[in-house]
């Protein structure tokens, strides 16, 4: 076995020291019935490297890769271009096979990526502090909900309509568990965002309310508005964001008075992987809530020859300290997805981000004014950045995004597969564009779509 | 004393009053290829950057509803060569499994086998959509049902929860599991009993959960005390988390007995499966009695660790528990058709009780660690266990004459063995211990961890090692034990020739600097 350095001289040798006979001797604990005879059966014996890529390649051939076909789906995963040096860093082996970094003197290289990672994320979002990551957007959003409600000492959080509906549900899963409230609603299909019913349903019991920023049908608003009918009731304002790109060109949520800011950053660096591995990025505005933030942080001291030098630190709201006291109780993250996410960022830099963000704005615009063309479509916003909403006349969505599907269009992700059973929604359909779109790929989708319509009862 | 080094090469530099290597100062603070690399913030330019894309054009019009952003984001860019050596110069401080031995107890560093990094990027599992139609996405969600099947095989589970992110998102995923149980049946229950050995998240889980947690203690021999948790015991404990094999390395050989008298007082068995590495192929979970639990595929199943995640924490269920698991989950149509079961299903759906991440598990994980099964094979993986084993106890039986090995006495360890300071010397530690071993080339065992043992150096050398490599690290693990015997007051200092000397953490702590300010 290629991976097994031991012979069988070796195991001798080493049981003959340990004073066994046989390597079963040292399986005695083990209750006689619980005891396996032979190899476990009903797995296949072992197999050559070649023999094994090919069964996965096999696996790989049934599926429709993205960047083969014209592509448009968003709603919180985004297509961008990786350039080839983020995944020559993320494999040097010295990154691939590191810990957890709990050896400072000798991991110093993942907590100085986790340094610069932390500011360029506090940076993007117009906060103080970020923390090291979590596992991805949607746990994220539930572990800002939870912390509003340390910081208030309250219980109830009101989440927009238009927070991602897979966000809404993690957060409303764990808070039957924790006997939080949560008041949530469904989008209003509008073309902006809906807020005065939002900010008329935060009361003097709200820990916080939860925005998304692009919102789910791709809107975007000030969110000052609501941050100050929130402050005015003692309540935090946490915002998500699954589209960091965006914050290349619309202002910070931290800029807006946003508490807490969570998101995807699976954008930058990570790519789609079928929806994981991703990043969860996690910000505060005011250092005051270092203390009650989840998750690692990296911070800054020196080391005893006095050499500046980087280290886990406020540990003590850790699980491996406080236990069941603990401000969460996440362990692994997603370390090297940052280290992605920061790789990607350093060779944008401000200039690159700023460019990356107006490409994909500027076909975005292109993309609807050309898809609104086709009959019976509308867009739905006002606003946006690189994704949108279209209405499509009344035609199920869902169907249409199969037809298209069978016509080599990867056309964009139905209200009606994130809203299932809500009628009012079935009819709309997201449209996503980014920098890897060509103006070729619009004009099919229009040509595809108008088509699929037509064919549409 | 040294480990041996076949060069034949001995360093024979004096250790200057400073407390490091004699020598001149350099101009750069760089000592040959052991290079300092400044912050990106400080060679970082606003005005540069590493991706060619089109300049922006002020006079396009946007559709931004005014709220473009016009103050300085306050990043930086290198282009791409800079990149590429600051990020090298980077990883050059780090430690990992391709260096050498890691022997971090119950962190399984095993090899990370480079097929798998190959097939998780093959575009048909890289690049796809998490939300694209199913019929388009058949090969990857056979990938997500194939692994499962296996899981359950090699655990003697009849169900499994894909999507759990790492272990602590599995053990909340096996807790959630058992409160909707009892919710589902009416009974409300408050407390999850844990052994004082467990990892930090076990308890930490249960809290989240809104559960009351009570400790366990552990008999002298390092194994649950069963006498103690049956008597406490009773109409409002939903469960157990226990760890087996457990924290001091040891098999819980009681486990069955422990289950059967949890479920006869109408609880749940979590089961830890944390160190599942140790019994992968041998031993079978679900003949003990587990009702769940999670399986670190960073762990037993190779995923890279990548410097603290991502990882995947998937979560075997028994029958009783299989109708609670969160959506998604994969089911096979009559057509041989694999698809999601999502919130919409809300017949299959069943007693479910939610969702608890976006989309549908660490598909790139997934593709892995299928990768790892496949090639190890039901052989390979049970040589995989025994080897693990059977290097933990050579290390057990080469170190006991000089370490206080707590529970050698118990019998065989399992895939780790566990030592204390108690021999010491005054005023020398299992810190110094660890740091010393940094200066040797290894990365230090995991120290203070189990808690019921005073000063615990956890060792876990995996099936990865030769037993070439092995001898070398007990040479040098002995080497720095006997200066922690004998007093060796340098011992405090290490370690000596890492990029960095020991950290103040204090300090970090007191004054939190988490951002770059400038």
């Amino acid at each position: 076995m290629r991976y097994l350095p031991l012979t069988d001289t070796d195991r001798q040798d080493m049981l003959a020291k340990i004073g066994a006979s046989t390597i079963d001797d040292l399986f005695v604990d083990v209750p006689e019935v619980a005891r396996l005879d032979g190899p476990i059966r009903g797995l296949p014996m072992h197999a050559s490297e070649m023999a094994v890529e090919r069964h996965m390649k096999a696996l790989a051939a049934k599926n429709l890769v993205a960047g083969e076909v014209p592509f448009f789906l968003g709603a919180g995963a985004y297509r961008h271009h990786v350039p080839a040096s983020v995944d020559t860093i993320i494999q040097r082996g010295e990154f691939l096979t590191a810990y957890t970094p709990y050896q400072p003197e000798i991991a110093q290289g993942t907590l100085q990526m986790l340094f610069e990672f932390q500011t360029q994320v506090a940076r993007l979002y117009g906060c103080a502090v970020a923390n090291a990551s979590l596992y991805d957007g949607s746990t994220a959003c539930w572990e800002a909900v939870a912390m509003a409600t340390r910081v208030t000492k309250r219980k109830r959080a009101v989440l927009s309509g238009a927070l991602h509906p897979h966000y809404a549900q993690v957060v409303k899963t764990m808070a039957h568990f924790t006997g939080d409230t949560i008041a949530d609603a469904l989008p209003s299909i509008t073309s902006d965002p809906e807020l005065t019913g939002l900010i008329g349903r935060i009361d003097e019991e709200t820990a916080c309310v939860v925005v998304q920023y692009p919102d789910i049908l791709g809107r975007i608003a000030d969110l000052a508005p609501i941050a100050e009918a929130a402050h005015a009731k003692g309540a935090l304002l946490v915002v998500v964001n699954t589209e960091p790109v965006a914050l290349g060109a619309i202002k910070a949520p931290g800029e807006m008075g946003a508490d807490i800011v969570v998101g995807e950053g699976q954008s930058l660096g990570v790519g789609l992987q079928f929806g994981g591995p991703y990043l969860g990025l996690f910000a505060v505005r005011d250092p005051k809530h270092v203390r009650q933030m989840p998750g690692r942080l990296c911070g800054e001291t020196t080391d005893a020859e006095g050499k500046r030098a980087f280290v886990l630190t406020l540990s003590t709201r850790e699980q491996h300290i406080r236990r069941e006291k603990a401000t969460s109780n996440i362990c692994t993250n997603s370390g090297l997805c940052a280290l992605a996410f920061t790789v990607h960022m350093t060779l944008l830099g401000e200039k690159g981000l700023r460019e990356l963000a107006a490409e994909n704005h500027r076909l975005a615009c292109l993309a609807a004014d050309r898809l609104a063309k086709v009959p019976g479509v509308e867009v739905l916003n006002n606003a946006f950045f690189n994704e949108f909403t279209l209405m499509l006349g009344g035609k199920p969505a869902r169907e249409i995004i199969r037809d298209l599907a069978d016509r080599g269009v990867l056309g964009g992700v139905s209200l009606g597969r994130l809203y299932p059973g809500v009628e009012a929604l079935e009819h709309a359909l997201l449209v996503a564009v980014t920098e890897t779109t060509t103006e070729e790929d619009i004009e099919r989708l229009a040509t595809e779509l108008e088509a699929a319509i037509k064919e549409t009862v | 004393m040294n480990a041996p080094n076949k060069s034949g090469w001995k360093p024979e530099m004096q250790v200057a009053e400073s407390g490091f290597l004699g020598g001149p100062v350099t101009t750069t603070g760089n000592r040959g290829l052991m290079l300092e690399e400044p912050l990106l913030f400080e060679i970082g330019r606003a005005d540069v950057t590493g991706v060619d894309l089109p300049e922006v054009d002020a006079s396009a019009p946007t559709r931004l509803g005014g709220l473009e952003r016009s103050d300085a984001i306050g990043l930086v860019g290198l282009t791409e060569p800079e990149t590429v050596r600051h990020y090298t110069r980077l990883s050059r401080q780090n430690y990992g499994i391709d260096l050498g031995f890691f022997p971090l107890g119950s962190c399984t560093m095993k090899h990370n086998p480079r097929l798998n990094e190959k097939m998780a990027r093959l575009p048909g599992f890289a690049d796809i959509h998490p939300l694209a139609p199913q019929s388009s996405v058949q090969g990857a969600l056979e990938v997500i049902h194939q692994l499962g099947h296996w899981l359950c095989t090699l655990t003697g589970m009849p169900a499994v929860a894909m999507s759990p992110k790492a272990g602590a998102h599995g053990e909340l995923c096996g807790i959630l599991a058992i409160r909707a149980a009892h919710e589902a049946r009416g009974d409300a229950r408050e407390v999850v009993l844990v052994p004082e050995s467990a990892h930090g998240t076990n308890p930490a889980t249960a809290a989240f959960a809104g559960y009351r947690v009570e400790d366990i203690p552990a008999t002298p021999e390092g194994r649950v005390d069963v006498a103690a948790l049956k008597a406490r015991l009773g109409p409002d404990v939903a469960g157990v988390m226990i760890t087996n094999p457990n924290t001091c390395g040891l098999f819980e050989k009681d486990f069955r007995e422990i289950a059967d008298a949890v479920h006869a007082a109408g609880g749940y068995v979590y089961c830890d499966g944390a160190n599942f590495n140790a019994i992968v192929g041998k031993v079978r979970p679900g003949d003990l009695g587990v009702d769940a639990m999670h399986i670190n595929l960073h762990k037993t199943f190779s995923t890279p660790h990548g410097g603290g995640g991502p990882g995947s924490g998937p979560v075997v269920l028994s029958e009783a528990l299989a109708p609670f698991a969160p959506l998604p989950f994969i089911r096979q149509g009559e057509s041989g058709e694999f698809y999601l079961v999502e919130e919409e299903n809300r017949e299959e759906r069943g007693p479910s009780f939610g969702r608890m991440t976006a989309f549908h598990g660490q598909m790139g994980m997934f593709t892995r660690a299928l990768t790892y099964i496949l090639s190890h094979g039901a052989d390979g993986l049970k040589q995989v266990a025994e080897d693990a084993v059977l290097n933990a106890n050579y290390i057990l039986r080469s170190m006991e004459d000089i370490l206080d090995a707590p529970f050698a006495g118990s019998g065989p360890c399992m895939h780790e063995a566990l030592f204390s300071d108690s021999n010491f010397a005054a005023g020398l530690s299992t810190l110094d211990v660890a740091k010393g071993l940094i200066d040797e080339g290894y990365h230090p065992m995991t120290v203070y961890f189990p808690l019921v043992v005073h000063g615990a150096m956890l060792v876990e050398p995996t099936e990865t090692e030769s037993k070439a490599a092995i001898d070398q690290f007990i040479a040098a693990f002995r080497g720095v034990a006997e200066r922690a015997l004998a007093g060796d007051e340098a011992l405090k200092q290490a370690p000596y020739y890492s990029p960095r000397r020991r950290l103040d953490e204090a300090a970090a702590a007191r004054k939190p600097k988490l951002a770059y300010e400038g």
